[in-house]
């Protein structure tokens, strides 16, 4: 082999350097799922737990789309229950805490949507 | 029964982006068992458009409240400088219609303040130009905007002969006495272009346009196509003349003069 | 091919590396502008559109006006353009990456760009714009790497290249053209609503981009061992003439219109722009230097004399290319913001960031060609054509010291 000994210098280093999420996180506790603070007065949400969890962010989308693009402000669900589509006047109503139901997730999961760029947080605004 | 809903929502999120494709602009959700329906409330128009009495309503004192509602609900910045947002505004009649320039007007006339705001033209250029569809015109007339989609090239700022729009040049909450938020209404995010809206979000709620309540009856709106509508009693009854009509762009917004 | 890019004398690498600092430095401006927003720019309500979208406009003619060495090639068998076809390939294609990077840097939301694609809209010519620049800069990308490569290993360019390049050809024109659409299909917008601007485009770019990629070639020449035979720039020079002629009479046209008919949205601009307006009197002083140089670069270059004048040429194309930036890169796009739609004016002056930034783009673009340019003059070398002789011709051009070289 050619060079071998810088080649194999090269391939350590490479490793190195892909496995850095691995040496990173080595010895850090396990994995915990966030504790989301979950409105009080409202138990059901407008669909499953389970749905909501995995599909918010499409609901969301196609909320977008529904009530901008189409006019279209009324949802209904799947028990069909009626519900206006609206992130802050109506999600944001029973999650009135973006901080402790939002972020939690997001942070955790290192994501940050672009929402609050324009919606307000139902905790209002700080300058 | 969750795994069945998924399923059609997520076939309707198929139809939704098909149907966005075309150029039909039929709604997303059309086709039955649709899971979405407009309000009950909703005022429903072919095409809105708004009368606008120079004869009441002509100096800046008289239009400012009305600015002033319109950029309340709506959290419009005020920027102080060139690259301001403005959505409802007061300008001089030369400004306005500068095609107009006729001598020895009558005095009254000629220095009356025009109210002026997006025309909701039934051809706009705006929509035309836009490469993303984020500027859209709505079935009943309105021209209105997905800031979610605007990418900020501002074309439809050249493409509009009325000077109705307003971009973000730096984050529009700098500019906002964020204790005095509308919290029903967002506001925008830096990087996109925003304008009149004809209340879209009011309309969608039974309610006239916020300029309309505010205006004690100097400014008319309704159905262009219905000959009982308020804005067509205004039309009959009055002579008006439009911004720029010779652009074809054929304006919503009517002037009594 | 590309590892001759690396291999390079140290006046290469320290150009290379100049080009670099300046990226770097002035890419600083454009984080401040990701971070802060397009108000650190000078654009306003009125003048949505500033330095950028002008720097963009010219750019599109220079990424078009390789066409005029590559047609003649092609379409006419024009052999003395032969070993400077790829040149014009090769600037066309740094021409393109400049456009982009001032559309990326002028749109307010960088990261959705690609809602252009997710949402095509083909009634917005800035989707048409999108696909014909892409489009562009591939055809371009084939057409120059796969000859340079076929010519290098003396192979025949396989078939499929001809039909590529005829493509290029067309497409050439129809990027400027449907750059002159973005303008001139707006209502209201009195400067830039003329059947006249695609034609105007195309006879400015015709000029001003030929002469920029000479320019450019005359600066190879002296850092390379390539030299351009005679014949070529000649006529090169004489395509540059009657282009900036016919340049000259489009805009003469435009003048005539405005002033005979004597509508005041016609004649507005062009007061505005060569007299002031309102008090405003901004641009006067650049538009009259447009003028001045515009007529002294035709007085320069119609005779023939002072054409084929060598030590003249390059003086006489740096006119043009100023005159013709003002006209098009500066005038074109503050004359059709003002007077603004309320009939006032708005004045416009790009601010220093804005300026930085567009350096960015432009020391990026300078980048590409530097690197594109290095391997094509390298393979030229290696294959003995268009080499500069002792005697100072080149070796195309047929000279006697051709001889001498080859018996010595």
């Amino acid at each position: 082999m050619y060079n071998g000994g810088s080649i194999l210098a090269g391939l350590v280093v490479f490793l190195g350097l892909v496995t850095i999420p691995l040496w990173f996180n080595a010895g850090v506790k396990a994995y915990t799922q966030p504790q989301v603070k979950l409105p009080a007065k409202e138990k059901e949400c407008i669909e499953s737990k389970e749905f909501m969890r995995k599909e918010h962010m499409e609901l969301l989308n196609q909320w977008r789309d529904w009530a901008l693009r189409d006019g279209k402000r009324t949802y209904v669900n799947a028990k069909g229950k009626e519900f206006t589509i609206s992130l802050q006047n109506t999600c944001m109503k029973c999650h009135d805490n973006k901080a402790e139901f939002c972020d939690k997730c997001h942070n955790d999961q290192a994501v940050s949507p672009y929402c609050w760029d324009c919606h307000t947080q139902p905790e209002g605004l700080k300058k | 029964m969750n795994q069945s809903r998924r399923h059609f929502l997520k076939f309707a999120g198929l139809t939704a982006v098909g149907l966005c494709a075309g150029a039909s602009g039929v709604l997303a959700s059309s086709g039955g068992g649709s899971p979405v329906k407009p309000n009950k409330e909703t005022l429903h128009a072919t095409q809105w458009a708004m009368v606008i009495d120079t004869r009441k309503l002509n100096t800046d004192e008289a239009i400012a409240p009305l600015a002033a509602a319109c950029h309340a609900l709506h959290n419009v910045p005020d920027v102080p400088n060139k690259q301001n947002v403005k959505w409802l505004w007061s300008a001089s009649m030369e400004e306005a219609f500068p095609d107009f320039p006729n001598k020895y007007q009558s005095p009254e006339v000629e220095h009356r303040r025009v109210m002026l705001l997006c025309n909701h033209c039934e051809n706009p250029p705006c929509v035309r130009v836009c490469p993303t569809k984020a500027t859209f015109k709505r079935p009943d007339g309105i021209v209105t905007m997905d800031y979610h989609r605007c990418i900020g090239c501002r074309y439809c700022m050249a493409g509009c002969p009325f000077g109705a729009r307003s971009f973000n040049f730096g984050e529009p909450r700098e500019h906002l006495d964020l204790t005095k938020l509308n919290k029903e209404y967002p506001t925008r995010m830096r990087g996109v272009v925003e304008k009149c809206t004809f209340c879209v979000e009011r309309l969608e709620v039974g309610k006239l346009p916020a300029c309309v309540e505010a205006s004690n009856g100097a400014v008319h709106f309704g159905d262009l196509s219905d000959e009982n509508s308020p804005a067509r009693k205004a039309l009959r009854e009055n002579y008006t003349i439009r911004r720029k009509p010779s652009l074809g762009t054929e304006p919503s917004v009517y002037y009594i003069i | 091919m590309l590892e001759r890019a690396l291999k390079g004398s140290p006046r290469y690498y320290g150009w290379l590396a100049l080009l670099l600092v300046i990226i770097a430095g002035c890419g600083t401006a454009y984080i401040y502008q990701l971070v802060n927003g397009l108000k650190i720019t000078g654009m306003s309500r009125d003048v949505s559109w500033g330095f950028y979208i002008a720097q963009f406009t010219y750019l599109v003619g220079l990424a078009a006006s390789g066409v005029m060495i590559v047609l003649p090639y092609y379409f006419h068998h024009y052999k003395k353009f032969k070993h400077m076809v790829i040149f014009g390939e090769f600037m066309a294609i740094g021409a393109v990456v400049m456009c982009l990077g001032f559309i990326v840097v002028d749109i307010g939301q960088p990261q959705r760009m690609l809602n252009v694609l997710l949402h095509p809209t083909p009634n917005s010519i800035l989707f048409w714009d999108m696909v014909v620049l892409n489009g562009y800069l591939l055809l371009n990308i084939v057409a120059g790497w796969v000859s340079l490569e076929t010519d290098r290993l003396r192979l025949p360019h396989p078939s499929w290249l001809k039909p590529v390049v005829y493509v290029s050809i067309i497409w050439a024109f129809s990027i400027h053209t449907v750059t002159a659409f973005l303008y001139q299909g707006l209502p209201g917008r009195h400067y830039w609503l003329t059947a006249i601007l695609a034609a105007r485009f195309l006879a400015s770019a015709f000029c001003s981009g030929p002469a920029i990629l000479m320019l450019v070639m005359l600066i190879t020449e002296r850092v390379t061992t390539f030299k351009m035979p005679k014949d070529g720039i000649k006529t090169l020079a004489k395509i540059i003439t009657y282009a900036m002629c016919v340049n000259i009479f489009f805009f003469l046209l435009e003048v005539f219109t405005a002033f005979y008919s004597n509508i005041p949205g016609h004649m507005h601009s062009i007061a505005y722009l060569f007299v002031g307006a309102h008090g405003h009197t901004e641009l006067v002083p650049w538009m009259w230097t447009f003028a001045i140089l515009a007529v002294a670069s035709l007085a320069l270059l119609v005779p023939p004399q002072l054409r084929d004048n060598h030590k003249l040429l390059p003086f006489s194309l740096a006119i043009l290319v100023v005159a013709t930036w003002i006209d098009k890169g500066l005038g074109l796009l503050i004359g059709g913001f003002n007077p603004n739609p309320f009939e006032q004016i708005s004045p416009y002056w790009p601010t220093g960031p804005e300026l930085m930034v567009s350096l960015m783009v432009y020391a990026t673009g300078a980048l590409v060609v530097t690197i594109l340019f290095k391997i094509a003059t390298d393979v030229k070398a290696e294959m003995g054509v268009a080499q500069k002789l002792p005697c100072g011709c080149s070796s195309e051009d047929g000279c006697k010291c051709a001889g001498e070289a080859e018996a010595a």
